[in-house]
């Protein structure tokens, strides 16, 4: 019996937290733009950085994002993934370095904790500007890979299969370029960072 | 005649059955099986008990959800959750034309069908899970090895328009679910983990650098032809994509 009262209120929850909510439309309007159609700022879910923060991704807002889906424990791909990153980060333009956020979402929450995502950038010497780290619930990493066209399978205890994809949002959240590949040319991708990095 | 009026009052008392109970869920039991594609090394994956939708979602109750939610109507929903195709074939934002009410909904997006399932308190079904459930046939768990069953699947694949039946009218499955084939094609909620040769546009000398681990993430029966299929359209999808053979149903780790 209390189960089942306890399954009504969760319900009951979840059906409304599903309905469009009304409040934010009648919320004053901010001096920000408003998101866009096509903005992953859409997104609602929670993300937890390296820090143990948690943050939406419409924080990162005003920015131009470089996002990359790894997990820690990765032993083949994401190492070149990672270097793939940090050869980008070397060629960004450096007067416009500083709008530029280069970002790794773990594609495994269960393993890859704040603190294991903290070790990992200071063992990468990555736990600092411009570099972030985050991780969510597998549900949204679900749904944030699939905004970026990103496949991912876990195949084993410790292994995922996974797309090797390189993501470049605008300042706005829309995504305008992917890099496909291991250790490809990266002259398209840096080109269109700093183009976008020089309009903010 | 008393029998022929007996099956007439039965098969009426069916209808609002039907039409009231089109969310209703049958209960899976866990078991055991070797997906075509996504073992390690042929290994069986472990599909823990779940429930499911005995049918697909129609057009009137997507219409429904929509109305409560006016954000995933034709016009309203934002680019990011669908493509332009979304509800194509509907005549405006609460009007689904000459659709029949009781067919599968379909142009939906995978964003859209995931949200609907989380307004029912539901969620899509695992890939696993679905193609759990879709190996049944009337009488066994396990028909995959059938020849007239992957026949009966196989010449669905070739029949046109099929997504403007209406739902219930092909076989009960073993587990009471109706339309696993014959209908439309289904979301679930991990399609995005299927690897095939990467897309089939692509240069396959590229694919090892495309995907990582892909080699093992190989096909354990190249002979399922039907399975392969699915798979490899669902390695074609993208979320935010839609077409017209294409709907889902829902599905729940615990009874509601």
């Amino acid at each position: 019996m209390k189960k089942s009262i306890i399954t009504f209120f969760i319900l009951l929850v979840t059906l409304q937290s599903c309905k469009d909510s009304k409040k934010e439309a009648t919320k004053p309007v901010a001096k920000t733009k408003e998101i866009t159609d096509l903005s992953i700022y859409n997104l609602p879910s929670q993300w937890t950085t390296q820090d143990g923060k948690n943050i939406e991704l419409k924080s990162l807002k005003g920015n131009v994002l470089v996002m990359v889906m790894i997990y820690t424990s990765c032993k083949a791909a994401c190492p070149r993934l990672v270097a793939d990153m940090r050869d980008i980060e070397k060629k960004l333009d450096l007067k416009t370095k500083k709008n530029v956020k280069l970002i790794l979402v773990s594609i495994d929450p269960k393993t890859d904790t704040p603190q294991k995502l903290k070790a990992f950038a200071i063992a990468n010497n990555m736990n600092q500007n411009p570099w972030i780290f985050l991780r969510s619930t597998e549900d949204n990493t679900r749904e944030f890979a699939a905004v970026l066209a990103v496949n991912y399978k876990q195949i084993s205890p410790m292994e995922f299969s996974h797309s090797n994809i390189i993501s470049v949002f605008n300042p706005d959240g829309e995504l305008i370029f992917q890099q496909e590949g291991l250790g490809v040319n990266n002259n398209e991708t840096i080109e269109r960072i700093n183009q976008e990095a020089q309009k903010i | 005649m008393r029998k022929s009026i007996l099956i007439i009052i039965l098969f009426l008392a069916q209808i609002p059955s039907i039409n009231g109970q089109e969310s209703r869920m049958v209960p899976i039991k866990e078991g055991t099986f070797v997906p075509l594609y996504g073992a390690t090394a042929k290994k069986p994956v472990n599909v823990r008990s779940f429930y499911i939708d005995v049918y697909p979602i129609t057009n009137s109750e997507y219409l429904s959800f929509i109305k409560k939610n006016p954000s995933f109507s034709k016009s309203k929903i934002k680019g990011i959750f669908a493509d332009k195709s979304y509800l194509s074939y509907w005549k405006s934002d609460f009007d689904f034309g000459n659709a029949n009410p009781k067919s599968p909904v379909a142009n939906v997006s995978w964003f859209a069908a995931k949200k609907y399932c989380e307004c029912q308190g539901k969620r899509l079904p695992t890939m696993d899970e679905w193609e759990y459930v879709a190996m049944a046939d009337e009488k066994k768990i396990d028909a995959r090895t059938k020849a007239e069953f992957n026949k009966y699947i196989l010449s669905w694949y070739e029949k046109s328009k099929t997504y403007e039946n209406p739902i219930g009218k092909t076989f009960q499955n073993y587990w009471g679910v109706y339309d696993m084939h014959g209908l439309v094609w289904e979301w679930t909620a991990d399609f995005n983990s299927i690897f095939l040769s990467g897309e089939s546009r692509k240069d396959k000398s590229q694919d090892k650098n495309l995907f990582c681990g892909a080699a093992s993430v190989n096909a354990t029966d190249l002979m399922d032809y039907a399975a392969f299929m699915r798979y490899a359209f669902r390695g074609s999808l993208k979320a935010q994509y839609s077409t017209r053979n294409l709907g889902f149903r829902c599905a729940s780790t615990t009874k509601l």
